[in-house]
């Protein structure tokens, strides 16, 4: 049955129509979620509010186990479903430009526009920078292209990789996320935060 | 307390796990945000600098893969429904206020001009990344993507490895 668009039971017009929609839900989840405030994204790297890993990582495993479950049910094809292409060096070293991005900035591309749609000036002064960021970058393109595709690995998943079963890596990560939580709380009581 | 104006994180996470099922049930595909930039960029760059478009490599390749334009792309759509959706919570909890956000202990102009500099970071590193932390780490770890995880550790372990230098900011 799933994915609708893919399998051709929506048009692109239809699925155009799904997307504004599912993008209203994720705004409308992220920013009641506190996700518009870069204090609150920020306090996951120092102890004091760990909002960021509780939120992102159930969303992560929710969706991994529901789409597993969808999957078995016949719901849904996971091979017709997209999987992030994997260059290995561009995507580490891309993972750390944003890590450093993080903490300068205190927002992700998604958060900073819920950010800003509200008010946060902050986050509008982000999202210049991203264009500025995403510019400089089309511009040198050449200059990094080699390295942007370099080690095209294809569309691996991680459980195909180390050679288990697709639920015997959502259980490990179920079990992972769970000690993060746990984790999460202890060190939130730890370093207990000032009201903002 | 904070907590109480903001909804439940493991609820919230919940309802966003959600909202990515139905994204890859309907659609096939993952949650983004950076890609709909991406597009607004080579867009403008197609409609002020069509000559540049032309010949810079980048827009080329681009322009070229996707005959039908940068901004018929499903992200741009969604993209433009999280502005939305946020207003709305936003508005809803009463948070609509124009304000520089930052603590106490720094000023409002250096909070900008980190947020300035973070974002340009984050600009170039999520071009890297094939996605930033929703298209690449977030629906990347929902198919149990290789690179999306890998990208997901990065982000998380650079957060972690450089916060101690730049806790005047937030602590």
């Amino acid at each position: 049955m799933g994915p609708l668009f893919v399998n051709e039971i929506i048009t692109q017009g239809t699925d155009f129509l799904f997307a504004f929609l599912i993008g209203i839900g994720f705004g409308f989840v992220l920013e009641s979620s506190g996700f518009s405030s870069s204090r609150r994204l920020a306090g996951v790297f120092y102890g004091y509010d760990t909002l960021v890993l509780k939120v992102f990582f159930t969303a992560a495993l929710t969706s991994m186990l529901g789409l597993l479950f969808l999957s078995l049910f016949g719901w849904v094809d996971l091979s017709s479903v997209y999987v992030n292409p994997t260059f290995l060096y561009s995507a580490i070293f891309g993972g750390v430009v944003m890590g450093a991005g993080f903490i300068l900035g205190g927002f992700c591309p998604g958060t900073s526009l819920c950010g800003a749609v509200i008010g946060k000036i902050d986050a509008m002064v982000f999202i210049v920078g991203l264009f500025i960021g995403i510019i400089i970058f089309a511009e040198g393109y050449p200059l990094w292209e080699e390295f942007y595709k370099a080690m095209p690995l294809g569309s691996p998943k991680l459980n195909e990789v180390i050679g288990i079963s697709q639920g015997v890596l959502a259980l490990i990560f179920v079990l992972v996320a769970l000690s993060l939580f746990w984790v999460g709380e202890w060190v939130e009581k730890k370093f207990p935060a000032e009201k903002y | 307390m904070r907590s109480e104006k903001h909804l439940n994180p493991y609820l919230g996470g919940v309802l966003l796990g959600l909202v990515l099922i139905a994204a890859n049930f309907i659609s096939g595909r993952g949650l983004g945000a950076s890609g709909a930039l991406k597009s607004v960029v080579i867009s403008v760059t197609n409609t002020v600098a069509p000559a540049h478009a032309e010949n810079a490599k980048f827009y080329k390749e681009y322009n070229e893969g996707h005959p039908e334009g940068p901004m018929s792309s499903w992200l741009v759509f969604q993209v433009a429904g999280v502005l939305v959706g946020a207003f709305i919570s936003g508005a809803l909890a009463g948070r609509l206020k124009l304000k520089v956000e930052h603590s106490p202990k720094i000023t409002s102009r250096r909070r900008l001009i980190f947020a300035l500099a973070g974002g340009i970071l984050f600009g170039i590193g999520s071009q890297f990344g094939r996605g930033c932390t929703s298209g690449s780490a977030l629906s990347g770890m929902a198919v149990l993507s290789l690179g999306g995880i890998i990208t997901m550790m990065a982000i998380f372990g650079t957060g972690y490895a450089l916060a101690y230098f730049f806790r005047k900011n937030w602590i």
